[in-house]
């Protein structure tokens, strides 16, 4: 059974990022320095309800996008 | 055609006249219901944007001044590493503005789709300003992606209100696919040429079961007032206020225009006719030669 890695290795909005292993999507959040209450957050193109943030695994190779609303029309 | 119910108690005016006799003629003007869509009430027809104005100062004021209950903001990747300031909600009090979340950038249905359940979780608010690009040189919307993703949202309980061209048959399509409302262009995005064909509009106007209303084109407040003239129940607009060399005092014309418009509309406007009818009497005119 392969080892699960130590690090986690992810793209988030673009960029790369590296988070000890095991995480999940509100340790992201956090390891960011952002208010779960100001993003959303999307896990491989689908959303992470806040509620269900702390309980999503991140999985190495996860693409994040983290959102929030700017100024438009 | 609700628009002349009476739903609350008439306010009434009082009519300054010159005359003594009738100096306490008392007007009951029509009242205008407010607009409802989905779960929201509005009682002002202006949707305002959030975009490029130029400062948040500005912004907050130029929103104060229009009268508007609710606003466009767009969903964006958060800046990583960036320090955390104030974020636009916190310049937008919610018991103020309700929060309608746009899907501004998307050119495909799928990307619309995913932008809108973003918003939702943002702000918590199940209203979505639906559209779904075609091009990025004009921003027209595709109509085959805007249709795909307004059955999708639908279906999935959002409030969807829906950027459109201004074809008349895209906009049935949209309201049988359950949008709560049809937002059909003035003009292209941002271009501030006014209402281009008021004529498709007005086949819209007459056509739809649901609310109509105006997005984008608008660059003066006249633009706002024909809209509103010509019937549509609400007219959403960003670049012609917060472009404006003074952004507060054109979102206190637009307040004006709109109240103007619709009053107009209320009123019911007088047919156009070729030749001129006199608006004095006609018989009583003294002998000439």
């Amino acid at each position: 059974m392969p080892r699960a890695p130590a690090s986690l290795r992810l793209l988030v909005n673009g960029e790369v990022r590296t988070l000890p292993a095991p995480a999940t999507v509100a340790d992201l959040v956090r390891e960011l320095g952002l208010q779960p209450a100001q993003v959303a957050v999307e896990r491989n193109q689908q959303l992470v309800r806040r509620a269900e943030q702390s309980t999503t695994p991140l999985a190495d190779g996860d693409r994040l996008e983290v959102v929030t609303f700017f100024g438009g029309g | 055609m609700p628009i002349r119910a009476a739903a609350a108690a008439p306010r009434r005016l009082h009519l300054v006249l010159a005359t003594p006799l009738i100096d306490d003629l008392r007007v009951t003007p029509t009242v205008d219901p407010p607009l409802v869509l989905g779960k929201h009430t509005f009682t002002s027809r202006l949707f305002l944007g959030t975009g490029k104005y130029p400062s948040m100062e500005s912004m907050v004021a130029a929103l104060a001044a229009s009268g508007t209950q609710c606003v466009t903001v767009a969903v964006r990747r958060m800046q990583l590493g960036a320090p955390q300031g104030k974020t636009l909600l916190d310049y937008l009090p919610r018991e103020r503005y309700a929060l309608l979340p746009n899907t501004a950038g998307c050119f495909d249905a799928e990307h619309a789709i995913r932008t809108a359940m973003l918003g939702r979780e943002l702000g918590i608010s199940e209203m979505v300003k639906l559209e779904v690009l075609g091009d990025p040189d004009t921003l027209l919307p595709d109509p085959v992606g805007t249709l795909e993703a307004a059955k999708a949202l639908v279906k999935d309980g959002f409030t969807v209100l829906c950027y459109t061209s201004d074809d008349p048959v895209l906009a049935r399509r949209l309201e049988d696919a359950g949008v709560t409302a049809v937002m059909p262009a003035g003009a292209p995005i941002g271009s501030g040429q006014g209402i281009l064909n008021p004529n498709n509009i007005r086949i819209i106007l007459e056509r739809a079961k649901v609310p109509v209303i105006v997005d984008a084109g608008v660059g003066t407040a006249s633009d706002v007032t024909i809209a509103f003239e010509l019937g549509a129940v609400g007219v959403l607009l960003n670049t012609g206020v917060a472009l404006a060399q003074d952004p507060v005092r054109m979102a206190r014309a637009m307040k004006a225009a709109a109240e103007a418009g619709r009053d107009a509309f209320l009123a019911g406007r007088i047919p156009k006719k070729l030749y001129a009818t006199a608006s004095s009497p006609t018989t009583g005119i003294i002998a000439g030669e």
